[in-house]
């Protein structure tokens, strides 16, 4: 954008802003906020709801904010009845072939169709126009379509191809017959869908959502007969407090805790525990493959979706994919095992729940690979933060009252030993960058053999989508790559496929920011869209600071990680780690491409 | 694991060759070569139904991969034309033209004549594979409106107690 200034008025008032800014920009710069529907921050501007229309002087039609740039001396107005009423008119044409059944719809509240309607004044239906009756795709395991909600708005296609590279999603037919679908009308789970459920962050209706657990959560949590343990995301911390009205960046550890033992849920673990087992595997490992010679770079697996672009899209690149399982099926295999054992149970007393920042962890619960010899997945249930926000609600449980309650009745705030101690390196696998800093931690003590080496590496963070650097631990200088959104991270893997680049490890995120912006977190406040940086960096921030104030900041001194090998795993790497704690991904069809 | 134990991409190429043939296989080669080979997707298309008288799923998804465009997008262009067929092709193509003159002069109850007749709807085939049943914008004949054309014959003013009489001297023997 070039730095040259370009003067306007909107509604009276002289602006002045960078060439190429849209109109839309340049009202805000004067506190007006033009209504938008089909526009979102992250993606490419495609101007189709016309929602956002204003006047310009001398231009005989309204034009679209969202998409025109401003120009020297132009005078635009925003706010006159004929602009209101022609917003109204273009949302009330959209309201008449949708269904009317808002109070029983998962996006009641928090719906952008429904907030712009109230906004724009519409307070009657003057029309019944025709309806869409298409099946609802509820098949899918982990993201299912309601296509009769889908306002053709084109967020998730724009998602879907421009920031993940997948290009799942396309509008088929035409006219009012047009519907969003993978090709040929396909399922979800038959399409080339890599299950991160970034659709269902953007899209503005409930035409894209998650396939709900918590029924299946409630069933078990009034079951007597069963031992319900719930662990939670490193990255659930961080947002959960945002589903209670609190701006983005509070984190509510303790109150996260006791509220899951109100709720009735017997233990309560941390995934951030898992975190570190996987630090401690993972660092083995790629000190395994560096004296071995390969294969380098090492890929990070803990993002199931991010695993299942790879066996849709590089199947050739699966060897490089650590074979460490991910924080959350680590916990669920240890609670069903070690955990057990430890506390004379049998494995299938117990009922196994994780809440995720993540859409494609319900994905990843169920596929053959974490499933016991029985056929039983180790996790039994996956809810989103978004699930578990309204199940807190349901039961009447608002976090910020916890307050006032007397807390004494339950335990404490804090997580249940062995598999709730954890670390602060572990605690910042939320976010983008995460994971590097916290291998780097444990691989830095072995290489320099200093147990007091390095423990910050500020050059990963940040929320940029794409960042390469070198670090020196010891004697060795590693080459990392940090990629979070499948689009970037195919970027990266097209330098290795074309040998264009030498990496020792990438650190691969499905979700734009990582887990702080992972497609089951809460959709943001009104004034906030999703993937804002300024958002991501907030919820970041959080995990940062919750990770500087740990008693411990390296996952191998976690003593519940040490304990846990000392009696039960062995050594990093042992036949007993791997039988648990690895696995092998494999080709997937259909192939993908990008 | 090595990288040829877990790439698929040979057995992809070689189904999706299998599913054209290879002198489209060839054409979509020769786009390839061209700078935005994607913009070829409908010329493809075309040689396509022109060989297999439709576009059948295995056919976009083996273009999609042999072009190098995503499968969804093939699918999005192939429903969004009226002139791709995504079912096999009966032996009379039936076209019911509803533009604005044949509208006007009863087509719809032409053309609820020849569902009812049929059995089928609009873009779909009879199940012995005699009738494909179309509808069409405008076929530019519209002085003898209502007008139906059944494969290369345009039958003009057709009314609907003609249509059980014109389906059956189609397929009626010809005579000797």
């Amino acid at each position: 954008m070039s730095s040259e200034l370009v003067r306007l008025t909107i509604d009276g008032n002289a602006v002045q802003v960078p060439t190429g800014t849209t109109i839309a920009k340049a009202a805000e710069r004067v506190g007006i906020r033009i209504p938008t529907l089909c526009y979102h921050p992250y993606l490419s501007v495609p101007g189709a709801c016309r929602v956002c229309i204003v006047d310009v002087r001398d231009i005989g039609h309204h034009m679209a904010a969202c998409s025109t740039e401003v120009w020297e001396g132009m005078e635009v107005v925003t706010n006159t009845p004929v602009l209101r009423q022609a917003r109204r008119d273009i949302v009330e044409l959209i309201l008449d072939n949708h269904p009317r059944d808002c109070q029983t719809c998962e996006r009641d509240g928090n719906c952008e169709l429904q907030n712009l309607a109230y906004a724009l004044g519409v307070r009657e239906r003057l029309f019944e126009g025709q309806r869409k009756d298409y099946p609802c795709d509820t098949r899918g395991v982990a993201v299912v379509r309601e296509p009769n909600k889908c306002i053709l708005c084109g967020r998730c296609i724009r998602m879907c191809a421009e920031v993940q590279n997948v290009h799942n999603l396309s509008q088929h037919g035409r006219g009012f017959r047009t519907v969003v679908t993978p090709a040929h009308g396909a399922g979800m789970d038959e399409s080339v869908c890599i299950q991160c459920g970034q659709c269902v962050a953007v899209c503005p209706t409930a035409a894209l959502l998650e396939q709900s657990h918590t029924e299946r959560v409630w069933k078990a949590l009034a079951d007597p007969d069963l031992h319900v343990v719930v662990q939670t995301a490193p990255a659930i911390r961080a947002t959960l407090a945002e589903g209670f009205g609190a701006p983005p960046g509070r984190a509510t550890t303790g109150r996260m805790v006791a509220a899951l033992r109100l709720l009735g849920f017997d233990v309560v673990f941390d995934t951030v525990f898992g975190a570190d087992l996987t630090i401690v595997e993972e660092a083995h490992e790629l000190l395994t493959r560096l004296k071995a010679g390969g294969p380098l770079p090492m890929l990070t697996s803990c993002s199931p979706a991010w695993i299942n672009y790879l066996e849709k899209f590089y199947p050739q690149l699966i060897p490089h994919a650590s074979t460490c399982r991910s924080p959350m099926t680590m916990t669920s295999v240890l609670t069903r095992t070690y955990y057990a054992e430890q506390r004379g149970l049998r494995p299938e007393q117990i009922y196994m729940v994780a809440v995720m920042p993540c859409v494609a962890k319900k994905y990843e619960a169920a596929r053959p690979e974490h499933r016991d010899a029985q056929g039983r997945p180790y996790t039994d249930a996956v809810l989103t933060t978004r699930e578990l926000i309204w199940m807190l609600k349901a039961a009447g449980i608002d976090l910020w009252a916890l307050d006032n309650v007397d807390l004494s009745a339950y335990p404490n705030e804090h997580f249940d030993a062995p598999l709730g101690i954890a670390t602060g390196a572990g605690t910042i696998f939320g976010a983008t960058g995460g994971v590097t800093e916290a291998t780097l931690r444990t691989a830095a003590v072995q290489l320099t053999g200093d147990p007091q080496a390095r423990v910050e590496f500020r050059e990963t963070r940040g929320v940029p989508g794409l960042r390469e650097f070198d670090v020196t631990l010891g004697d060795r200088t590693l080459h990392v790559g940090i990629a979070n959104g499948t689009g970037n991270a195919s970027e990266l893997l097209e330098l290795v496929v074309r040998g264009e680049r030498t990496f020792h490890v990438l650190e691969m995120m499905a979700c734009p920011g990582g887990c702080v912006g992972g497609a089951g977190q809460p959709y943001p406040p009104r004034a906030l869209r999703s993937h804002l940086d300024s958002l991501l960096q907030l919820r970041a921030e959080t995990l940062y600071e919750l990770d500087g104030q740990s008693e411990h900041r390296r996952s191998h001194e976690n003593p519940a990680v040490r304990t846990l090998y000392r009696e039960y795993l062995g050594q990093p790497g042992s036949p007993k780690a791997h039988e648990l704690l690895h696995t092998h991904y494999r080709a997937q069809l259909p192939r993908g491409i990008a | 694991m090595n990288p040829a134990t877990t790439d698929n991409w040979a057995q992809v190429e070689a189904a999706a060759q299998a599913a054209l043939t290879p002198e489209i296989v060839s054409f979509i080669a020769a786009c390839r070569a061209k700078p935005h080979p994607e913009s070829h997707l409908i010329a493809v298309l075309h040689r396509v139904q022109e060989h297999f008288g439709y576009l059948g799923q295995a056919q976009m998804d083996a273009v999609a991969q042999l072009l190098r465009v995503p499968a969804a997008r093939v699918s999005g262009v192939a429903t969004f034309y009226h002139y791709f067929r995504l079912q096999p092709r009966g032996r009379f193509m039936i076209n019911v033209c509803m533009g604005t003159a044949c509208y006007v002069k009863g087509a719809d109850r032409v053309a609820a004549r020849f569902r009812e007749e049929l059995g089928i709807d609009f873009g779909q085939t009879t199940t012995d594979g005699q009738f494909s049943l179309h509808d069409a914008a405008c076929l530019g004949t519209c002085g003898l409106a209502p007008v139906v054309m059944i494969n290369d014959k345009v039958y003009p003013r057709v009314t609907p107690d003609q249509v059980p009489g014109l389906l059956e001297s189609l397929t009626a023997p010809a005579p000797a």
